[in-house]
């Protein structure tokens, strides 16, 4: 089962005659995906390394069936690349690319909450159903198959979680990057409330960071609605106030989003919460055997 | 991006965003001259840093002197300025190490009737920008969101449109003004929005916006800052950037492609990717250490990336050992510690570096750090890594 990529997932890459766009997409061929073109403004009708590439995503859409597209497109034409592909009925949008200018998303929510379409990112790095397939930029091999669904703000605290769950015998389900921009597509209560219904899922990890309430936000959430067993970590405790830490969105600002107000609402929602980065797989096993108890 | 507060009111001016008449004075001479210029009673004089706080700040070369001050007389503002261009203001914002002044916006005096405060931002929650408002002006917004929640008011932003009129009368009505203040406001809360919006700001704030008596609506302060994501498509604006305001090696650091942020500790960190730098700096410190900065090297870390970074954390005094941390996945762990030894080799290093890797190829990247003959820990995992390099403190 597991949620948003699965053996239906038909991949376009939006940018695929870019280096990086081009590189990824050869990487998520090579695990498995179904990588099924892609497309650059002016392009149309050539080939690269075996992809076809079409002008317009929808014409992508209606040649190739695709219903997921990756977008490595430069941040300034970005929002219009998303736009897009969400025109084209494209089902899950995921957008690697960091940078887009705040408003610009401010612009892409306002049509993505009136469509069909899901978001990931932008500024993430992907989605990846283990065994299944990746649509984004991880490493696949770090991933098993198994029960533990991952939601990330991060991209390599991400990889480092997943390879310490793999370590001890714990699969994923699926693994999500949402981005780490003060905007995003899809927060983490979306993705919440899709692993508490994805029967493969069985325990999620949330890793969260400075800056925003989402953290907040999502504990509520786990406290109303989730019934199966949180952990989490969130990163930045000994991040100073008012400054971006890498993230655009990792800000504490007016005494706002830290670390230790994030990780008081995650306990008091019943979600365990690791200290050490390094104690982040363990975490999910303790989360388990506290609702089995 | 910030800006200076005269910088933005220029802006705002343009903008059609009422400001107080004023002059930038960056000699004591000029400060006097504006006074005249100015031709009122009274004016202001006040320094121009990017941090808060000045009208309670203090000089460290002249303990009485305030950073922001009433003058009477043009003598009175060039004796002021002396005391305060070139010299190093110390605020709650600047740290005890202060900022140093190089000019001063002098500014009409105004018959002050109310104090308010207006400022937009991006609010995540809403997914768009929002006015929000108070009737408690001069003190932060933090502050009032704390002692009078009741207070605040909120307004969302059409990030097309803008702010819409009749949005501008209810903020009006809500602030308790009437008559020619609602006016007034209708003019400037949208005015303030259309700036926002036009410019990609990431904050426009205005506190405290004052209520003359005769009802108009006046920007007394202004803070503004720019996404710098929105950059790009604001040349224009790139002008009014203050590298002086800015931290060197922060500033040398995003040149070369890095995010980087100068701490207090004494563990330089250097690590792939943002959520894993900080998370090294909070392992740092659960064990016991301090870190002394924050640095993301990217995905790529290839050999000029790496140098840059040992350079810029070994430029440091503080630093007194370096831990790097990376997990390597697409790019495999061999070829990061091939870029760490030469990179290790051109800058020449005089304390002690720990490395800990993970990820694709570690057995192999760890027997090349073993083989290689050069003085560095390597770490088993991301608990030992901050271990030995708090050891190497003792």
């Amino acid at each position: 089962m597991a949620i948003l990529v699965n053996e239906e997932t038909r991949v376009i890459c939006q940018g695929i005659t870019g280096k990086a766009g081009l590189f990824h997409s050869q990487q998520c061929r090579d695990y498995g995906t179904p990588m099924v073109g892609g497309v650059t403004p002016g392009k149309g009708g050539t080939e690269v390394d075996g992809f076809p590439v079409f002008n317009t995503v929808s014409e992508a859409v209606q040649q190739t069936g695709a219903n997921t597209s990756m977008i490595f497109v430069p941040a300034a034409f970005c929002a219009d690349a998303i736009l897009e592909a969400i025109d084209a009925g494209i089902r899950l949008v995921v957008a690697i690319t960091e940078g887009i200018p705040v408003l610009d998303m401010v612009r892409v929510k306002k049509v993505l909450d009136r469509s069909a379409a899901r978001l990931i990112g932008p500024n993430c790095p992907g989605v990846i159903t283990p065994g299944v397939a990746k649509v984004g930029i991880m490493p696949g091999y770090i991933h098993t198959p198994g029960p533990v669904g991952v939601i990330s703000r991060s991209g390599t605290l991400t990889y480092e979680a997943v390879w310490q769950l793999t370590n001890l015998g714990l699969g994923q389900s699926t693994c999500i990057g949402i981005g780490g921009d003060p905007i995003v597509g899809s927060n983490f209560i979306d993705l919440l409330a899709l692993f508490e219904k994805d029967p493969q899922t069985e325990a999620i990890l949330l890793i969260g960071e400075i800056g925003g309430n989402a953290e907040e936000r999502a504990a509520e959430y786990i406290r109303q609605h989730v019934t199966k067993p949180v952990a989490a970590f969130i990163a930045g405790r000994t991040a100073p106030p008012g400054k971006r830490m890498g993230h655009a969105g990792a800000i504490i600002s007016g005494g706002a989003g830290t670390a230790t107000d994030k990780i008081a609402a995650l306990e008091a929602a019943g979600v365990v919460v690791a200290e050490s980065p390094a104690d982040m797989g363990a975490a999910v096993q303790r989360a388990i055997e506290k609702k089995r108890a | 991006m910030k800006i200076h507060e005269y910088q933005a009111k220029q802006l705002l001016a343009e903008a059609g965003v009422a400001v107080p008449r004023g002059q930038v004075a960056r000699t004591p001479d000029e400060a006097a001259e504006a006074f005249t210029q100015l031709g009122g009673e009274l004016a202001v004089v006040k320094s121009q840093i990017h941090a808060g706080g000045r009208g309670k700040g203090r000089f460290k070369e002249y303990p009485d002197q305030p950073g922001v001050v009433l003058v009477r007389s043009a003598d009175e503002a060039r004796d002021n300025a002396a005391r305060m261009l070139g010299q190093t203001l110390v605020t709650l914002q600047t740290g005890p190490e202060g900022k140093t002044v190089n000019a001063l916006l002098v500014e009409e005096g105004l018959n002050v009737a109310r104090e308010l405060y207006l400022g937009v931002v991006v609010d995540r929650e809403a997914g768009g920008p929002v006015l929000i408002a108070s009737s408690e002006g001069g003190m932060s917004i933090e502050e009032v969101a704390k002692q009078f929640p009741e207070k605040i008011f909120r307004e969302p932003v059409d990030v097309d449109f803008g702010l819409h009129a009749f949005q501008a009368r209810k903020m009006a009505y809500r602030l308790g003004l009437n008559g020619e203040g609602v006016r007034s406001a209708a003019r400037f809360l949208p005015a303030l929005c259309r700036f926002f919006l036009d410019n990609d700001c990431s904050l426009a704030e205005i506190n405290p916006l004052v209520v003359t008596d005769d009802g108009q609506l006046i920007a007394l302060d202004a803070k503004v800052s720019f996404d710098d994501s929105g950059l790009f498509r604001h040349k224009e604006l790139l002008e009014l950037r203050d590298l002086s305001e800015e931290n060197e090696a922060e500033v040398r650091a995003a040149k070369a492609g890095l995010s980087y942020v100068k701490l207090e500790g004494n563990i330089g960190c250097l690590v792939n990717g943002a959520g894993l730098a900080m998370s090294t700096m909070d392992l740092i410190k659960l064990h016991g250490g301090e870190p002394a900065n924050f640095l993301d090297v990217g995905g790529g870390a290839d050999v000029e990336a790496v140098t840059e970074a040992f350079r810029i954390i070994l430029d440091d005094p503080n630093v007194k050992a370096v831990l790097v941390n990376i997990f390597g996945g697409i790019m495999k762990c061999d070829v990061i510690v091939q870029a760490l030894l030469t990179a290790y080799d051109t800058v020449g290093f005089d304390v002690p570096l720990v490395v800990r890797l993970e990820g694709t190829n570690v057995e192999r990247a760890r027997q090349m750090l073993a083989d290689s003959g050069r003085d560095i820990l390597t770490a088993t995992d991301l608990t030992d890594a901050a271990k030995k390099a708090v050891a190497t403190l003792q």
